[in-house]
């Protein structure tokens, strides 16, 4: 009895853990946006600055491309992913492709980027593949694949990792919706497939998917580390323009990046607001389709592109790490050979101790995160049990709080104010801001698995005589080992991945394989990017490996669990 | 563990519990910097420049001293750090203990009050270091009064890929002539990089004939007329260059795999040894060479700056004194190892040490010191700060 | 003693669900039926003491002489088997035993009851194994030896048997009412089989929808 009182702090602390330093953070960056940062000599209100921004030259055009690339990687990732669903799970492409899109997920941002530059740029493997005896050249074409100016490189970037994180959360959402059900129902009626899975299946599926895809459309809107391996330069995204004012000598620059932040920050809001207007159209002529009853019955072949696109993503990210491989062991290695003209491990001998202390240090900072993440997940859901209720969808956006604004919008400021605080730069300060991000997928992943839980077990426990810590520790926790450790897995690969989180909240003082791989990224050592992309995308994959493994091997010899 | 407790004590103690250490009183400071770890805060995107700074580590270890590589990518983020720390009121042990500086960087924070010193010239190695004949007294024309100690001297060569450029240019205006006869085959970092305003800044030194004017500050007055000459060059060079322009290549190393790629065949450098360096490293192809242009080329030094909250400044002092060491030189100067150049004056060193220097071959693509000719100076940094933003307009925002 | 409901009225918003008002002696049976609905889950969920916060609950419920209306699930001494045996899959048979003994006695002890208890149900040398690995009605009886293990003063049944085949039922049926007639404990049972009811013997309460 004493207990269930603790179990209501959960959600309360998680909720302020998630929220506090959100809104903090953006009021610490409105206030040098508006002229005030007493250090460096200016007291606001100064709306001089915004003038300043707006009449910068490269201001419209970066706001421009940051817009365009954002939405545009949203919408190609969301209709890639809802095509793909709608393929049918009885279709042998989409076993194939569920196969391959989960541990997709798991390779981070950065490493996906660099292989993709390394794969399609003009001196990359496919061009190689194919010169000089497809093409004539026996230099590269000069023509700006990566870092074009309309940011399509960029765009496909983002594509690459976005569409399987939604086509696993679609997948999540079919689960709980009637979907078999509704589909007999119109295929019997005499709709196509295709046709038939838009009309019936996808509006019960998107109420489930909508926080996730405008935590994609912020995220496109803000992201740092694709937009500086991939994206244009003149001008860049307002993300990579903020991280360099913040950097610039002359200090005003500092106020710049603030009122850049704040101008990002109004792009994403009226961005979800301009998605919830595409809802709306998007219902009303999904219901004129309703009224008008068109069957098509042989769209199927729609859905087969988005199973073939899928197909080329998934092969793109493959074939990406594998020339990150081979980068990782080449010597010198010119244009057009396909393969290097030495091959040697010098790089990894060079960079052994480096990557192995930064490994540890990746790793222990996720382990540590991860645990927290994991025990006020549990307490949350606990609590839920306790109290029979479900969070509202009020709660819901609080989770994804994190996910919605722009990350530059508020850890420029988080960083002053935790210094003002006496946070030391060090590893708890780093620990907190990766905890706001790595939460809300820790709890994604693990809510379901942990609902579906069948309470009568919990009600068996109980009338056996046993406290609710008892039956959660000893019965609920146990069978959901495996959903727990790959929520686990989830929340170390956000965590690996995180790149502005470490680099503006650690001072620089902490070194995960994430800052190190982007530190390189503007620097021509292919070569090294190679070994620190792989590594960072190993300290990913291998908590998968163990969600695998580590369940099958605990329970060897327990069939039901 | 135990240089957490000290950090941890540090933390909690006032910040003033621990006066700055007196660099005149060496003894004192090494005893001071016994166990201290030192944050250096130093660009990372060269692997030989990390390697070699590794190397320092483990001379400091035998000091007592654990020195940890911060990588930036951009020397201003160090700055805005140290700015932030000020504006929250840290004063005691902030998280950078020392940066790899100069020019502008080094002049706002020198302005800003936020550098320890002086402390470059109490330096037991500062014996060594030739004042007279390199620039380390004066950075970018600014007076450095011992707010930063020297460590290399850098001086801008252009490498150029034989196989396909095999005469050296002489002059910007042959650089312009070439580019337009070959268009597509040459870049440079964008700015704000420092190598990518050093190329303007030479170019503009090359170009105009009365370059005294570049070394008072810039002013509205004489701004545009001196530096309209650059703009015209830039004009014509703009839509010859690789990507026509429209994208430039973030560092001066991105330049590297752009040759070895065969993408270019020209690149602007600030280190003599940089392309012998990159040969042994294997990201050049070993026909790449060295030139200078015939009325000599722009150089400056690096530094290495302590800012006034570091919680281990005698610790800094001492890497900083490393770094002066003529072991540290010569395993710098060496190109297969960095290729930089010292800041020492042989003059001045022990005769075992001076044969040290002489034994280093220079290596293939490496000019000799006397092939390396004249230095210009640096221009005042008014001058930069003006032409980078300027650039930023006119081509930085290419559509 | 016994299992008294006293004037148990539960409530859904304003309507009134199940009103009840019985005492079921000690190692008697009352069989609760009705359609679907009826709310025969809901007076289980009140008596085991998990009514869901949609219903309001007036009454009480007493247990040999003890009021346990206010007391939470694990305090009531109340044991329950559900249409599934619900052995707990990570556990074995003899974990599974283990968990519901009551807390007392020393490892040697312990392990000593539920051999006998092993025994009891037919299942020597079965501790150890996999539950996925045993049959229906072997199942059944170690879920209902679990139960019984906690020394509960009543038994909640919810269509304990309705999964079984016919041929096991009358077997299933014969060793629990034998069971809790042994041990005197009252049994509120919930069921649709007209044969259940009749082998229980005891009253039969018909909720109407």
């Amino acid at each position: 009895m004493s207990l269930i009182p603790n179990f209501r702090l959960f959600p309360t602390i998680t909720i302020g853990l998630l929220i506090v330093p959100v809104l903090a953070g953006l009021v610490w960056t409105a206030l040098p946006a508006f002229g005030h940062l007493p250090a460096a000599g200016f007291n606001g209100p100064n709306l001089q600055i915004f003038t300043d921004l707006l009449g910068w030259s490269g201001f419209w055009p970066s706001v421009k491309l940051t817009i365009t690339t954002g939405v545009l990687a949203t919408l190609l990732s969301t209709l890639i992913a809802m095509l793909i669903l709608s393929a049918g799970a009885q279709s042998g492409g989409f076993q194939a492709l569920r196969r391959f899109l989960s541990p997709l997920l798991s390779v981070p941002h950065a490493a996906a980027a660099f292989g993709l530059a390394f794969l399609i740029g003009p001196s990359g493997w496919i061009v190689r593949l194919f010169s000089p005896w497809a093409t004539g050249w026996d230099r590269p074409p000069d023509v700006a694949i990566i870092q074009d100016p309309l940011g399509l490189a960029m765009v496909l970037g983002l594509v690459i990792k976005e569409t399987p994180f939604l086509f696993l959360m679609g997948l999540a959402a079919l689960g709980q919706t009637d979907a078999d059900r509704s589909m007999a129902v119109a295929r019997a009626l005499g709709y196509g497939e295709t046709s038939g899975w838009f009309k019936v299946v996808f509006p019960q599926v998107y109420r489930q998917i909508r926080l996730p895809i405008l935590a994609v459309l912020a995220y496109s809107l803000s992201v740092v580390d694709v937009a500086l391996i991939l994206g244009p330069n003149t001008p860049p995204t307002l993300s990579v323009l903020i991280l360099r004012w913040a950097g610039d000598p002359a200090l005003d620059g500092r106020l710049m990046a603030a009122a850049a932040a704040m101008v990002q920050f109004l792009i994403v809001v009226l961005a979800i607001g301009f998605w919830r207007l595409v809802e709306v159209v998007g219902g009303l002529l999904l219901s004129r389709s309703f009224a008008a009853g068109r069957r098509q019955p042989r769209g199927r072949w729609v859905s087969d592109i988005g199973l073939s696109v899928g197909a080329i993503l998934t092969a793109l990210v493959l074939f990406g790490l594998l020339i990150l491989g081979v980068w990782s062991v080449a010597g010198f290695w010119g244009f057009p050979n396909i393969l290097p003209d030495q091959t040697s491990l010098k790089t990894w001998a060079r960079l052994g101790p480096a990557i192995v202390e930064t490994f540890a240090d990746t790793a222990v900072l996720a382990a540590i995160t991860v645990g927290l993440a994991l025990v006020l997940v549990v307490g949350c859901l606990q609590a839920e049990v306790g109290q029979n209720r479900r969070p509202g969808a009020g709660a819901m956006v609080f989770l994804y709080l994190p996910l919605l604004v722009p990350q530059t919008a508020f850890l420029l400021g988080l960083q002053t104010m935790m210094i003002q605080l006496g946070f030391h730069s060090g590893l708890l300060p780093v620990i907190i801001a990766h905890l706001v991000f790595v939460v809300p997928y820790v709890f994604v992943s693990l809510s379901d698995p942990f609902r579906a839980w069948d309470p009568r077990l919990g009600v068996i426990g109980a009338a056996l005589g046993h406290g609710p810590v008892a039956v959660l520790l000893r019965l609920r926790l146990p069978m959901l080992l495996r959903p727990i450790l790959t929520a686990a897995a989830v929340g170390f690969a956000v965590s690996v991945g995180q790149y502005l989180p470490t680099l503006l909240i650690g001072g620089g003082r902490i070194a995960t394989l994430t800052t190190e791989a982007v530190a390189l990224s503007g620097g021509g050592d292919r070569k090294a990017i190679a070994v620190w992309a792989l590594m960072q995308t190993l300290a990913a994959l291998l908590p998968f490996l163990a969600a695998i493994v580590v369940p099958a091997w605990v329970w060897r010899h327990r069939k039901g669990v | 563990m135990f240089k957490k407790l000290m950090l941890a004590t540090a933390m909690v103690l006032p910040g003033n519990v621990f006066a700055d250490p007196n660099p005149a009183d060496w003894d004192a400071v090494l005893s001071e910097a016994q166990g201290q770890t030192v944050y250096w805060n130093a660009w990372g995107g060269s692997t030989t420049t990390n390697d070699f700074i590794a190397w320092i580590g483990e001379q400091a270890a035998t000091q007592g001293v654990t020195l940890e590589h911060v990588k930036l990518t951009d020397t201003a983020d160090a700055v805005t750090r140290v700015l932030s720390e000020k504006q929250a009121g840290q004063d005691a042990d902030g998280a950078i203990d020392m940066i790899w500086i100069n020019g502008a960087n080094f002049a706002a924070m020198k302005d800003a009050g936020l550098l320890f010193g002086p402390f470059a010239e109490q330096l037991p190695n500062w014996a060594y270091v030739d004042k007279e004949g390199k620039t380390v007294q004066t950075d970018f024309t600014v007076p450095v009064e011992g707010y930063e100690s020297p460590w290399a001297m850098a001086q801008v060569v252009f490498m150029h890929d034989t196989a396909d450029l095999p005469e050296r240019l002489g002059s910007m205006q042959e650089l312009l002539d070439w580019s337009v006869a070959h268009p597509g085959r040459f870049t440079y970092p964008q700015p704000p990089d420092f190598l990518g305003t050093t190329f303007l800044k030479q170019a503009l030194v090359d170009i105009i004939a009365d370059t005294s004017v570049l070394q008072a500050p810039a002013t509205d007055e004489n701004y545009d007329a001196v530096t309209a000459p650059l703009w015209d060059y830039l004009d014509q060079l703009t839509p010859t260059l690789w990507r026509q322009g429209k994208v430039y290549p973030a560092t001066g190393p991105a330049q590297l795999q752009l040759i070895a790629d065969n993408e270019v065949d020209l690149a602007i450098s600030f280190s003599p040894g940089e392309a012998t360096a990159a040969i042994a490293n294997e990201q050049l192809p070993d026909t790449v060479r060295t030139f200078v242009l015939e009325k000599g080329t722009i150089g400056n030094a690096s530094f290495v700056a302590i800012p006034y909250n570091s919680g281990s400044k005698a610790g800094a002092m001492v890497v900083a004194n490393i770094l002066l060491s003529p072991q540290a030189q010569v395993r710098a100067q060496d190109p297969n190892i960095l290729g930089y150049g010292t800041v020492l004056d042989m003059a001045k060193l022990s005769a075992s040490d001076r044969a040290a220097f002489d034994a280093l071959e220079l290596g293939i693509a490496t000019l000799s010191p006397a092939e390396l000719g004249s230095v210009q100076a640096e221009p005042h940094p008014s001058w930069m700060t003006r032409i980078a933003a300027d650039w930023a307009s006119r081509y930085g925002v290419a559509q | 003693m016994g299992l008294v409901l006293d004037q148990v009225e539960i409530r859904h918003g304003n309507t009134v669900i199940v009103a009840v008002d019985q005492k079921i002696a000690p190692g008697e049976v009352l069989t609760v039926m009705g359609p679907s609905g009826a709310g025969k889950s809901t007076l289980l969920n009140y008596v085991i003491g998990r009514l869901s916060n949609d219903f309001s609950a007036s009454g009480a419920v007493v247990l040999d002489g003890i009021d346990i209306t206010r007391l939470s699930t694990e305090q009531r001494r109340i044991g329950i088997l559900f249409q599934d045996d619900l052995l707990f899959p990570h556990m074995s048979v003899a974990q599974n035993l283990s968990f519901g003994l009551r807390p007392e006695g020393g490892r040697a002890d312990r392990s000593k009851k539920i051999e006998s208890a092993l025994a009891e149900i037919g299942l020597v040398g079965f501790g150890d194994r996999d539950p996925t690995t045993l049959s229906g009605g072997q199942k059944v009886r170690v879920a209902m030896m679990r139960m019984l293990l906690s020394e509960p003063r009543a038994l909640l049944l919810d269509e304990p048997f309705s999964k079984l085949d016919m041929a096991l039922r009358d077997q299933m049926r014969a060793l629990v009412f034998g069971m809790a007639r042994q041990r005197s404990l009252p049994v509120l049972m919930v069921s649709h089989d007209m044969a259940d009811a009749v082998a229980a013997g005891g009253q039969i309460l018909n909720l109407r929808g």
